[in-house]
């Protein structure tokens, strides 16, 4: 709004605390990343913007509610699920998704229970993302790195784990891996660890990625070095004194967990071998006929976040998930807009998602120019939502009660050296505040 | 300098010159610079005292340089900047409208501070590290001249220095949206 002098934007979370996947979603050793925090909060102090969380669209209000009072409605709210197997065995007890196992070492209140099993050795992770890589790394770091905002309860049950060995498997080859290579450094760089890549899978692969954009190449070059190079002094060291491993397989495809004896857990999984057709982004994984077993009980599945419809009076895609949209007008609803993931799919970093969400003000605001939206109707904004909330027993907390429960949770974070002890609890967030 | 080492959680080192003990810290960046100053000898006490006072008093107009900024709109927005301060602070120093830059605070951890340079230009910066590179290969509209902000320091010579802020990929498909619709 700092290209509109009179805009007002009042924002909707459901949970009492703001800020979504940069408090719940960014790893705990990654604090720089949500450095980004700072502007969000500076925004959220305007005199023309305001927060209320706690409220659940779709259940404490409706979009249409939300729509008789505001002129302009922006759906933001997005991927809270995560894309599935559809294979048999992934719902044994000791398979999780990587969202859930993320959810609950940062904090999320829905993942608190999570108490994943982490009493064998090694770990299978499907997916070559950075939520993958996030994944092994926090499974396989040093207490003293982890010791950041990390939960209490995760850090206590991580330092309890005998997971020594994390494999990160993935249906096509090493050109196709999504992680990026700031974090695929990071890696190969852990301490106590040593990683495990087959030299088979990178042998002349230096000469196919001559041509191929900077990106691709310089992470490519960094795998094959790291599997083809003689490790220098320091480096050799850390390997052979490490008790930790993870390693890359390839051209794997899961197609069945396996059960252990009790029919519970998971005592392995059963994959395709498969071979590509195509190259580049667009290869496609073909099964060979071929089949792999691997020994392994803890499996966590990361293949991509998904969103879900909110209501049935707004417009979904189910098979790309998310809302249909023009530049980010939501097809057939004029006043209602959309932006980030669940407007054009659960991928990017921040830079991705405040250009996009950029771009859907940028929709707005030239609707408000163009008189597409009638400011000729005054709307009443929260004042009318506050009274349906009332009317429903649901209490807002503003940005101020959130600065609360941001100033407890540093205090209690100071007590244990930590930058912030997380609350998981909604109802004690609220009790904080006296709600 | 040569090349800014990254910066985690905003903190960096530069030496306040020959006045000052001790090296100076700057803590954090933003409206007000804080600078902690750590003294090697009593005698620098004084020398401290002074340097922080005429800070801001006795900056000569030869250690202040102009620095133009082309925003993503086309207009050209006009900044002075202080030898030694990296492009991003001078933006947020100078208050500049250019909108998300500098999410991470010049920490290495985004790429919102990608600047486009002119070729003569570009030879001159100090050597890139492959941290920087990591992130500038996630910028886009990456080009053949392009660093990240916070990792480009002013120098005298750079004075009368344009910086082209590059164009979304979002706002290069709005573009071609548009002109699909006015076909």
């Amino acid at each position: 709004s700092a290209h509109h002098r009179l805009a007002r934007v009042d924002i909707y979370e459901k949970l009492p605390v703001p800020f979504g996947l940069v408090r719940f979603g960014v790893a705990p050793d990654h604090p720089e990343v949500k450095n980004v925090i700072n502007t969000f909060t500076q925004t959220a102090h305007s005199d023309r913007c305001a927060y209320y969380g706690n409220v659940t669209i779709g259940k404490d209000v409706m979009v249409k509610e939300l729509q008789r009072a505001y002129h302009a409605v922006v759906l933001s709210y997005g991927a809270e699920d995560n894309q599935i197997l559809g294979i048999p065995g992934e719902n044994l007890s000791t398979v999780y998704s990587a969202r859930a196992f993320v959810g609950w070492y940062n904090g999320l209140p829905e993942n608190r229970d999570l108490k994943p099993d982490l009493s064998s050795e090694t770990a299978v992770v499907l997916g070559q993302g950075n939520v993958a890589l996030d994944v092994a790394r926090v499974l396989l770091s040093p207490l003293d790195i982890l010791r950041t905002d990390i939960t209490e309860g995760s850090l206590a049950a991580i330092a309890c784990s005998k997971v020594k060995r994390v494999w990160l498997v993935g249906r096509r080859g090493p050109l196709q891996v999504a992680f990026t290579i700031k974090e695929l450094r990071e890696m190969i760089n852990l301490p106590g660890t040593r990683p495990l890549l087959d030299p088979a899978d990178f042998t002349g692969l230096g000469d196919v990625i001559k041509d191929v954009p900077r990106p691709r190449k310089r992470l490519t070059e960094l795998m094959i070095k790291s599997a083809l190079e003689k490790p220098g002094e320091k480096e050799a060291a850390r390997w052979a004194s490490a008790t930790k491993e993870w390693g890359l397989k390839f051209q794997r495809s899961p197609l069945e967990v396996l059960p252990a004896a009790d029919g519970k857990q998971a005592r392995g999984i059963r994959m395709a071998v498969t071979r590509l057709e195509g190259s580049g982004e667009s290869a496609r994984a073909v099964p060979t006929g071929e089949v792999e077993e691997l020994e392994c009980r803890l499996i966590l599945s990361s293949i991509g976040y998904r969103s879900l419809p909110l209501d049935s009076s707004i417009p979904f895609d189910p098979k790309l998930g998310i809302i249909p949209n023009s530049l980010g007008r939501v097809q057939g609803a004029p006043g209602l807009y959309c932006s980030g993931w669940v407007k054009r799919g659960p991928t990017g970093v921040i830079i991705t998602t405040m250009n996009d969400s950029f771009d859907t003000a940028q929709s707005v605001l030239e609707d408000l120019q163009m008189g597409v939206l009638n400011l000729s109707n005054s709307k009443e904004g929260f004042k009318s939502v506050r009274s349906i909330l009332h009317s429903r027993g649901v209490h807002p907390v503003t940005f101020s009660d959130w600065e609360k429960i941001d100033a407890a949770e540093v205090a209690r974070g100071k007590l244990a050296g930590k930058p912030r002890e997380k609350i998981v609890d909604p109802q004690e967030m609220l009790q904080l505040i006296s709600h | 300098m040569a090349g800014r080492r990254p910066r985690k959680g905003g903190g960096g080192t530069e030496a306040l010159g020959p006045l000052a003990g001790g090296k100076c810290w700057r803590v954090g960046w933003g409206g007000a610079d804080r600078v902690a100053v750590s003294v090697s000898s009593a005698s620098s006490i004084f020398s401290m005292w002074l340097a922080l006072t005429s800070c801001n008093l006795f900056d000569s107009s030869v250690d202040r340089m102009t620095v133009h900024f082309i925003n993503r709109d086309g207009e050209r927005l006009t900044a002075t900047a202080k030898e030694g301060e990296s492009l991003l602070e001078v933006v947020v120093n100078q208050n500049l409208g250019i909108d998300g830059f500098g999410a991470c605070e010049g920490t290495l951890a985004c790429s919102t501070c990608h600047l486009i340079f002119e070729e003569d230009v570009f030879q001159k910066l100090d050597t890139i590290t492959d941290e920087e590179l990591d992130m500038l290969d996630l910028a886009y509209g990456l080009t053949d001249t392009s660093r990240l902000g916070c990792q480009v320091c002013v120098k005298k010579a750079m004075d009368g220095l344009t910086v082209q802020v590059p164009v979304e990929v979002a706002d290069m498909r709005r573009e071609l949206e548009v002109e699909k619709q006015s076909k």
